[in-house]
């Protein structure tokens, strides 16, 4: 048993147990399903200033915080204990793509080649890191939600704005990977 | 609109009924009349316990798992997302017809989505820090569990990038 756990799960028993969030949220306190709100909660309560957009009571949104930090530690215990030590196995033609960029190394989930603390005054460090990072933060919140709060609980509730956002996650997506990304993987 | 507090008469409580606005301020839309005690909120700790263990045993918080998808070169993120939203949506739908209560007997309320430009601007700045970080924000925290520290930095660069998202919001179309 153990050992069936510490393999990649495959898709139809990872994403119906992420589906089933949703309903576990509602059925906890009537809260929807979503990460991206806790990084705005972050902002409001370590440097709000005087911008209005982050005075509102962040502590009655707490219950995120909670969340996502039970995130890090869901990570953890996966990380530590759940793991069997085998390298990412992706698809082969990712891997003759990428490693005309160097790339590849697939021990660990994130490509230790290219998310490294040396890496991080690189150029390309900067775009993938530190730009990237920024997108996602100010993307997100531009949008409304992320991919659990729009992609999941908004297409979970039929909810058309959901759609457009995710729709729009994956052109981007499409379009960074495809047309810019190689040229920044080449740097 | 304000409310007197029935529990503490004299109490002012000011509840903001502006669905719209409170939507896209990504506020919890549900405001609880009952009063908790902070440790309630364990029960969100251990959702997140399990959220975070299923996102690193799925692999979709790998950025080669997100580089596959935007190559259209592996069926995983799309079942994964896919399945979900069908779990979802199913349970969605047994909530409702079954008009089925919290665990503390309040009502289920779920409210839609009002369409503004930014879903579409936003959306698209979205997808190009996914595909750089190969990570979205549950993703982010995450990794970071797993002890993949230098992942802190887009972390800490995404909340500064709603911070400045915060600063300019009233200058962006929306």
């Amino acid at each position: 048993m153990i050992e069936l756990i510490r393999q990649p799960w495959p898709w139809y028993v990872a994403g119906p147990l992420i589906g089933l969030m949703v309903p576990l949220l509602l059925v906890f306190g009537n809260k929807a399903f979503g990460v991206s709100s806790s990084l705005r909660h972050i902002c409001a309560a370590c440097l709000p200033m005087h911008i209005p957009f982050f005075h509102y009571q962040w502590k009655k949104e707490a219950w995120n915080l909670f969340f996502v930090g039970g995130i890090v530690g869901g990570g953890a215990i996966a990380g530590l204990f759940l793991m069997n030590g085998h390298p990412v196995i992706v698809s082969p033609k990712l891997v003759t793509e990428l490693k005309r960029y160097g790339v590849t190394n697939y021990d660990s989930l994130v490509p230790v080649q290219l998310f490294a603390w040396h890496q991080l005054l690189t150029l390309k460090g900067l775009l993938l890191m530190v730009a990237g990072g920024f997108l996602v933060g100010f993307g997100t919140r531009y949008a409304g939600g992320c991919t659990s709060g729009h992609s999941i609980m908004g297409l979970s509730n039929l909810q058309l704005p959901s759609l457009i956002a995710t729709l729009c996650f994956m052109a981007g997506g499409f379009i960074m990977a495809n047309l810019i990304l190689p040229y920044i993987l080449m740097l | 609109m304000k409310e007197t507090d029935t529990l503490n008469p004299g109490v002012i409580t000011e509840i903001n009924t502006d669905f719209e606005v409170r939507s896209l301020d990504t506020m919890c839309l549900n405001e609880s009349t009952l009063q908790h005690p902070r440790w309630y909120n364990a029960k969100y700790l251990f959702a997140g316990i399990l959220f975070g263990i299923i996102l690193v045993k799925s692999e979709v918080i790998s950025w080669f798992r997100i580089q596959e998808m935007f190559r259209l070169e592996s069926f995983h993120m799309y079942g994964v997302i896919g399945s979900a939203v069908v779990t979802g949506m199913i349970s969605i739908l047994i909530i409702k017809r079954f008009k089925i209560k919290t665990i503390h007997g309040e009502p289920i309320k779920l409210y839609p989505k009002k369409y503004n430009i930014g879903q579409v601007y936003g959306g698209l700045l979205f997808g190009f820090g996914w595909a750089l970080t190969g990570a979205c924000p549950g993703p982010l925290f995450a990794l970071v569990g797993t002890g993949a520290l230098i992942i802190l930095v887009p972390l800490f660069s995404a909340i500064a990038g709603t911070w400045v998202y915060g600063v300019i919001r009233e200058r962006l179309p929306h």
